[in-house]
């Protein structure tokens, strides 16, 4: 067994750079989906029906769809469209398009949470569009939607290790390849567990931080 | 020249929200120095004249001047930029009920946020007179705290200064001791009192009737979204002359005593 992880040892530079892709990867989808989100978040919110009906369509849709089917239909079924990527580009757009559904869901859940008078006070004081959000409207909501911000980042991080059947170099990737290579299975997926939950680890350390900040004001 | 010292002057405001008449034909002219109250039981619009001034609603009928420049709307008749309705909102000053401060900013940053962001006025000017603010509602030694951490009394003196930061023409407060616990509520009117020694002109909504009764030079009496009955409180208080006020000012009688702190 010690001897199984001396050979996983030895395939390190490859792990490490599955660790990286993975780690790219994710910090990519979530950052990207975040903002997507915020952009689609007041299209859910919209007196519109058509805007927030096809929002709330896309979001709906989006959240019941498994992400290894959408990763599949994104991979092997766009090209029957005419658009044919490569995996890093379709893996990208995949957890991208997926998380951005969750992002949506979770800020408007946050925005709608959010007292309505302080809003109206910076409108009162002055303050207008994109000012108003970024000053007065944003950082409450960051604040309070941190938490399940987090936890969306740690879900893309997973989600992503589904990317390796689209032969996405990536930490899962990464480790199957170490397996098949010397069949050492155990040791190098066991490897692999341990460096995602450093990753999650990392993001919980975030995560703690934003809490800390929204403590002192709440 | 008596128009040049008119900070206010509402004339014939109506609004509705749906079929629902909230005011009508409201006028109201507030002169330099004035602090006019605005007395109504709940759901008689006092709160919807109040955001009508500072255009957060916008009237159905009327006309709103500040200074004598008109309110929301630009020359020829076409509704007013954000820009310059920004100008206009940071001339004046509002407070609300439930304080609306700003959770995620201290207390010094609460007063210094519209003057910098809004106003660009210098950032160490603005600093040295929010903590002049601070210092004479009494919560100098508040300035880093978050507003969570305040009672609420602690809280609206932090909105009036909030406020104030701003230099307004005109303070506008919406009923701005109804959500303190009674023990607070002096606290507050002690800020409001001295504002109005000093001549800062207000418009204030309050069921406070001893402190209406004491501080303002004049009442405005709003029923059903009418301007029913206005003038001199102690003229008010003692003869009103209508029916609605008398049996508004019974149910309330009990305040009067309460607000003499
Ligand atoms: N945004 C709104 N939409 C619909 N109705 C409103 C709105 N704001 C106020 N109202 C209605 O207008 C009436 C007057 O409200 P308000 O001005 O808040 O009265 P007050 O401050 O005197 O209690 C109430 O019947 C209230 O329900
Ligand atoms: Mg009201």
């Amino acid at each position: 067994m010690i001897h199984d992880f001396g050979i996983v040892w030895t395939e390190r530079a490859l792990l490490l750079s599955g660790l990286a892709n993975t780690t790219i990867l994710s910090v990519l989808a979530a950052i990207a989906s975040l903002l997507l989100g915020f952009a689609l978040t007041p299209a859910l919110m919209s007196k519109h029906l058509a805007v927030s009906g096809t929002a709330r369509v896309f979001v709906d849709g989006m959240r019941c769809v498994p992400f290894l089917l959408f990763a599949y239909i994104v991979y092997y079924g766009l090209p029957s469209l005419g658009l044919r990527w490569d995996n890093w580009t379709s893996g990208l757009f995949a957890l991208i398009v997926y998380n951005t559904a969750y992002m949506a869901e979770t800020l408007r859940g946050a925005w709608v949470a959010q007292p309505r008078e302080p809003i109206e006070a910076g409108v009162a004081f002055g303050f207008s569009d994109l000012k108003l959000f970024r000053r007065i409207i944003l950082p409450p909501l960051l604040l309070s939607a941190g938490p399940v911000i987090g936890n969306q980042t740690i879900q893309i991080i997973k989600d992503s290790a589904f990317l390796t059947i689209i032969a996405l170099p990536e930490l899962t990737h990464a480790a199957s390849s170490i397996q098949s290579r010397h069949y050492v299975p155990f040791a190098a997926f066991i490897t692999a567990v341990f460096l995602y939950w450093g990753l999650c680890l990392v993001v919980e350390a975030g995560v703690n931080s934003v809490g800390r900040l929204a403590e002192a004001r709440r | 020249m008596a128009a040049l010292n008119k900070v206010l002057d509402v004339a014939g405001v109506s609004k509705r929200f749906g079929a629902n008449e909230v005011l009508s034909d409201v006028s109201l002219q507030v002169d330099k120095g004035e602090t006019v109250c605005v007395l109504g039981p709940s759901g008689s619009g006092k709160s919807t004249l109040l955001r009508c001034i500072n255009w957060l609603e916008r009237p159905d009928a009327g006309q709103i001047y500040l200074n004598g420049q008109r309110v929301g709307v630009s020359g020829a008749g076409i509704a007013m930029s954000d820009r310059d309705l920004s100008k206009i909102r940071t001339r004046v000053g509002m407070v609300f009920q439930h304080f609306a401060l700003w959770p995620h900013l201290t207390v010094l940053q609460n007063l210094m946020e519209a003057p910098v962001q809004v106003q660009r006025r210098p950032k160490a000017e603005v600093r040295d007179e929010a903590l002049a603010l601070l210092e004479k509602v009494g919560l100098v030694e508040k300035r880093d705290a978050f507003p969570s951490r305040l009672s609420g009394g602690q809280k609206q003196r932090v909105g009036i200064a909030r406020a104030l930061a701003m230099r307004p023409d005109l303070l506008l407060f919406d009923e701005p001791t109804s959500a303190l616990d009674p023990e607070l509520v002096g606290e507050v009117l002690v800020v409001m009192r001295e504002l109005a020694h000093e001549g800062m002109t207000m418009v204030i909504v309050t069921h406070e009737m001893g402190f209406a009764r004491e501080a303002a030079t004049r009442v405005l009496f709003l029923d059903r979204g009418r301007n029913v009955e206005s003038g001199p409180p102690e003229q008010f208080f003692a003869k009103p002359e209508t029916e609605r006020a008398r049996q508004f000012l019974q149910r309330y009688a009990g305040d009067t005593a309460n607000g003499k702190h």
